[in-house]
């Protein structure tokens, strides 16, 4: 649900007063968040919650109705031998797959992502990716993961940036609009910052730090930059935006990691997939053969999880 | 930026389980004995006292109190080893002694840490992650410096000294015992160490070490004991050198002590360190570098940032930030793996900062603590910010010693820098900016030994410690650590 | 033809066979490297008793593998009596041109790596040899050293690399400088390694003289292909088993057999490669080098001639050797 702060038009923030980011001391500080010991009831609670937070992904030209159909299956019927599961967040696919996703998933409570705006590279005009976007919302998507334009955003056209949000959001209509700032080609964590502060100006429901088409996908020290923005712009307009590391998260160690930062950093507010969500595919099974491993105490094999 | 009423949440649904580091692996015996000439021998008078874990206060063991008859023996013990066996070693086999203390020390690393967590109060994480790594990386640093010396003073021949006197104290126990013992034996010396008596055990382990690396007998002796032990190491003839880390207290005394006898010695004593925040810091990981100076190690830290400065304009930002992040902290069971503020060391440090807790609010100070919960038994002190303070309160300008920390603000360079040294100490600063150039001004300013640029409390084997003015004098680590432990000829 | 037995010292390479790739009959391979054959005892003795040792094969060290020649060429090491005690990989310019890739591949991380954890890694390969110190004293046997002298180099080698692991985290220390320059600038100049460096090992010291210079150049930070010395090869190969159970990354150090003559010209002509040291006490190798090495500006360190088992054999300027010096300044100012 994407919620207007205020009723004035969104105004381009003073980037150079964004502050500093020291690399090392943000390394430090992940660092801290890894030695965190989450064990028992407290693991399996953080397992579940990661479970809920998931964005399922498939996002290759080689899709088909088949493939997207069988992802929504997945999404569905995680692991049916295991009582009480929480459901992915969402299913996240290319806007032509939208209305396969919406298809398959009738009947249940699991969102229709969709990409757009010429993902992964947005190297496009404004034109077709506003059409991009239309298509995507027109076929049923409930939220749009849009990309900016790192060339320009390298280039210092902060305002060409920040408008393009701007008009992206108001393609989306209903639709919640996650901007993906694509972390790995901004190079520092300074300009990770000030992208984040950006976009929450522009009007973004959710900041995202990836494609995950390019290395680096997400990592740590970038996600706590980012979640560092966000409280910064909570503290300062009360408004709430979302959180969505992607790609590269594969492992249910990683995932409460994420868990345990977002938590010291922004707290209760955010432990919920309305307010983060993980873009991955194959940490749902990692996370249910964790699961079970705590159930029976005894390591799983993979080959007793479907993979779809 | 503006901060409206939105105010976050960290006590949350989702909670740490308890994660306690397990101790069955561990060996701690129910007697120690003091470790003279290779063995470990009853102390003359059967006289022994009770080490207690403060965050239980329960008994964990009892210990061995010498006494001057038994500091005799084991300078004794440490002359005789250094004239037949030490001084006649090859110095590259000297540094072969040190390396396997080192490397059986990283093996053990396991039962160190948590004995030195149940021992001290500490945070099992510290001890695992820090205090021991640290300590076998000084034996490791030191024992390749024993066949090296020829290198480390230009135009002089280093010889050792004889037999060195140490004194540690009960925040960083075996790594303090490492500091010491590494760079005496490196440089071909041998040793009569004191542990403080609230913290006896990892030396005492260390020792079962020095025994099971079959270092010679004698060279290395533990006395356990309390001052007066202290004081009969200080005086004994047959110590050529003393070296100390302890309060700038019993510095001046043994100092005064040692006048007029021509013995080397070095002190490493009290700080009250500033930590200088500029606008243009990082704010954010000045906010962790402010938290990690003065609430790690429950504060018990020589060069704690104390006394944080904030250039006026983000003073607001900053301390905001820091309440929150204050919030975060765990203060627990130090054996907890989740615990990041452990218990402090004693009742009788405990009742020393309550008493500056009480002073700082009876001078005017507003103090604020996070609302984090205390366990039931044991010594506990929560973080603890005092704003509204200034040079003139004595919450500023004396060391407390615990997880207290005292805020100012300035406007200009030059006021950060005059606040910076208008303390008799002298230990170490941090400074946090963005612009170089400002750093190194600030370093070049500051009277301090360790200045910290965009970090703090970094240590490292390689990098000399040691104070200005009444924090101390001589320096610990690197090449520089070497000058304590040698006559030049 | 000087005796290796006899002189230990004697430069002259062994009999050589030319390299065509067929194996030696049998009943010339009385004695292959490794373990001579044992009386077996207890039950089949009523059998001749002998047990068959398994003969090792020596190949190359290439990125943490052990691959042999790309060349398919060898060269039989033999004793004075013809006895052939083992196959040595004839090195080509292409395993050069592959083990230089490697090196440079490796040299970003290991020069990165922080100066402890060299140390350890180094100390690391100490108590690998220490552990082994039989096999390898037994090995310089084999390859005509006297026992005696063959006991003492190992354990001088393990007490070299101990030396040098401990110069890791304090060569900085000695030879860097606080600049103290006239204009209000903080200036500093700190040794940095100097990238892959070429060794050719001593012919005539076929362990100590091989580790007394590749120690202290990968210490310092530089990764290395190193060719091992054509007469006492052996030695270099079984190092590298060590090197490689002491945790070195792949590529830091890459080992070498083969012809010297063919081999130098590579050594010091690759222009990837930053500095070449020479062990070797061969007047016309060293003027070869020198001369190549001008093509790309390599530094050139030449150590031929230097007695491997004295005191003066170590020192940490082996490590400034094959280190460069960088001069930063920064302003002074608010």
């Amino acid at each position: 649900m994407s919620v207007v702060a205020s009723s004035l038009p969104p105004q381009l923030p003073v980037l150079d007063r964004v502050t500093r980011v020291d690399e090392v001391g943000v390394e430090e500080r992940v660092a801290r968040f890894c030695s965190r010991s989450i064990k028992k009831e407290s693991k399996v609670r953080a397992l579940k919650l990661a479970l809920s937070m998931i964005d399922l992904t498939t996002l290759e030209g080689q899709d088909t109705r088949g493939k997207v159909t069988q992802l929504c299956q997945k999404a569905i019927h995680l692991h049916d031998a295991m009582p009480g599961l929480p459901h992915v967040a969402a299913v996240c696919v290319y806007p032509t797959m939208v209305g396969v996703a919406r298809q398959a998933l009738h009947g249940h409570d699991i969102k229709v992502a969709s990409v757009a705006t010429a993902f992964p590279s947005g190297m496009a005009p404004l034109s077709v990716k506003l059409e991009d976007t239309r298509v995507a919302v027109q076929e049923g998507a409930d939220e749009v993961d849009m990309v900016i334009s790192r060339g320009e955003f390298l280039q210092g056209e902060y305002s060409r940036v920040f408008d393009e949000i701007i008009a992206i959001k108001e393609a989306c209509g209903r639709a919640q609009l996650k901007v993906i700032l694509e972390t790995g080609e901004l190079g520092t964590l300074d300009r990770v910052r000030r992208a984040s502060i950006l976009a929450m100006h522009a009007g973004a429901d959710f900041i995202k730090t990836s494609t995950g088409k390019i290395q680096p996908a997400a990592t740590l020290p970038v996600t706590l930059v980012m979640l560092q923005a966000i409280r910064d712009y909570y503290h300062a307009t009360g408004r709430r935006v979302g959180m969505k590391p992607a790609g590269g998260i594969s492992k249910a160690k990683q995932a409460i990691q994420y868990l345990v930062m977002l938590r010291e950093t922004l707290g209760e507010g955010w432990l919920t997939p309305e307010w983060f969500r993980f873009g991955a595919s194959s940490l749902v099974n990692d996370l249910l053969m964790q699961l079970e491993k705590q159930r029976t105490g005894v390591y799983q094999s993979a080959d007793y999880f479907s993979k779809d | 930026m503006a901060r409206t009423e939105s105010k976050l949440e960290f006590d949350t649904d989702w909670k740490y389980s308890p994660a306690p580091e397990s101790t069955d692996h561990i060996r701690i015996d129910p007697q120690y004995e003091l470790f003279i000439g290779g063995k470990f021998v009853a102390p003359r008078e059967r006289q022994y006292f009770d080490t207690i874990n403060p965050a239980r206060e329960k008994t964990l063991a009892r210990v061995a109190r010498a006494d001057r008859g038994d500091v005799d023996r084991a300078v004794a013990a440490a002359r005789r080893a250094y004239e037949r066996a030490w001084s006649k070693l090859e110095p590259a086999e000297r540094g072969k002694y040190l390396y396997r203390i080192a490397r059986m020390l990283q093996e053990r690393s396991r039962e160190f840490a948590a004995i030195e967590s149940l021992d001290g109060g500490k945070p099992i994480r510290e001890s695992r992650d820090v205090d021991v790594p640290l300590a076998a990386a000084h034996f490791f640093y030191y024992a390749g410096w024993a066949d090296k010396l020829e290198y480390a003073f230009p135009g002089r021949r280093a010889a050792p000294l004889g037999v060195a006197g140490q004194i540690i104290p009960w925040n960083f126990p075996l790594l303090m015992a490492a500091w010491k013992i590494a760079p005496a034996l490196a440089c071909g010396n041998t040793v009569v160490l004191k542990p403080a008596e609230t913290t006896p055990l990892t030396a005492l382990k260390l020792a079962e070490l020095m025994r099971d690396v079959d270092l010679p007998p004698g060279v290395v002796n533990i006395v356990t004991g309390a001052g007066d032990t202290g004081a009969a190491i200080v005086e004994h003839p047959d110590v050529d050198k003393i070296a100390f880390t302890g309060s700038t207290e019993v510095g001046r005394l043994i100092q005064r002590r040692l006048a007029g006898t021509g013995k080397h010695f070095t002190l490493e004593l009290g700080g009250k360190a500033a930590n200088v925040i500029f606008a243009d810091a990082a704010i954010d990981q000045a906010v962790e570098g402010i938290v990690n100076g003065i609430f790690f190690n429950q504060g018990h830290v020589c060069c704690a940032g104390s006394r944080l400065l904030v250039q006026e304009s983000v003073a607001d930002e900053v301390i905001a930030k820091l309440k929150e992040r204050m919030e975060t902290l765990i203060v627990g069971d130090p054996l907890d793996k989740n615990t990041d503020i452990g218990a402090i060391n004693s009742a009788a440090q405990l009742e020393k900062i309550e008493q500056y807790l009480r002073i700082g609010q009876a001078e005017g100070g507003e103090m604020y603590q996070s609302s984090c919960s205390l366990p039931e038994t044991g010594y506990w002190c929560r973080p603890t910010l005092f704003s509204g303070v200034s040079q003139s309160n004595r919450v500023v300008q004396e060391e407390i010693f615990g997880p207290v920390l005292s805020m100012q603000t300035f406007r200009t360079f030059q006021e950060a820098l005059d606040k910076a040294n208008n303390t008799p100490y002298g230990l170490s600063g941090g400074v946090w900016t963005d612009k170089g150039a400002k750093i190194f001004k600030m370093t070049r300013g500051i009277r301090a030994g360790v200045i910290w640029a965009n970090t703090f409390n970094k240590f490292d084997p390689s990098a000399p410690f040691g104070g200005y003015k009444e924090s101390g004098m001589g320096r610990e680590g690197g090449l520089h650590g070497l000058g304590a432990y040698v006559e030049l000829y | 033809m000087a005796r290796r037995r006899n002189s230990p010292q004697s430069s002259s390479p062994s009999r050589l066979r030319e390299s065509i790739a067929v194996r030696p009959s049998p009943s010339r391979t009385r004695e292959r490297a490794g373990v001579r054959p044992q009386a077996r005892k207890g039950k089949d003795a009523g059998r001749t008793g002998a047990r068959v040792p398994v003969a090792k094969t020596y190949k190359l060290y290439i990125d943490g593998k052990f691959p042999r020649s790309e060349s398919g060429r060898y060269y039989p090491l033999q004793r004075d009596d013809d006895l052939v005690i083992a196959n040595v990989c004839r090195g080509s310019r292409k395993d050069f041109r592959d083990a230089v890739v490697a090196a440079r591949n490796a040299s970003g991380p290991w020069s990165q790596a922080s100066a402890y954890l060299r140390g350890q890694v180094l100390y690391r390969a100490a108590e690998m040899l220490e552990g082994r110190s039989r096999q390898f004293a037994a090995e310089l046997t084999l390859q005509g050293i006297a026992r005696r002298r063959a006991e003492d180099e190992v354990t001088a080698t393990i007490d070299r690399l101990v030396y040098y692991a401990g110069w890791a985290d304090k060569y900085q220390q000695v030879f860097s400088a606080v600049n103290p320059v006239a204009t209000s600038h903080f200036n500093f100049s700190v040794l940095e390694p100097m990238g892959v460096v070429a060794v050719v090992a001593p012919d005539s010291s076929g362990l100590l003289g091989l580790v007394s210079n590749v120690a202290p150049a990968v210490v310092g930070g530089n990764t290395c292909v190193v060719l091992a010395s054509q007469s006492l090869p052996l030695s270099a190969i079984s190092f590298a088993e060590v090197l490689h159970a002491a945790d070195f990354p792949a590529g830091v150090i890459n080992v070498l057999t083969g012809l010297k003559a063919e081999l130098i010209e590579q050594f010091a002509s690759h222009m990837d490669v930053n500095a070449v040291i020479c062990g070797d006490a061969d007047a016309a190798a060293e003027r070869k080098i020198e001369e190549l090495a001008a093509d790309n500006i390599k530094r050139v360190v030449l150590r031929g001639g230097v007695d491997w088992n004295s005191a003066a054999a170590q020192s940490p300027y082996a490590i400034s050797d094959t280190q460069e010096t960088k001069t930063t300044w920064h302003p002074i100012g608010s």
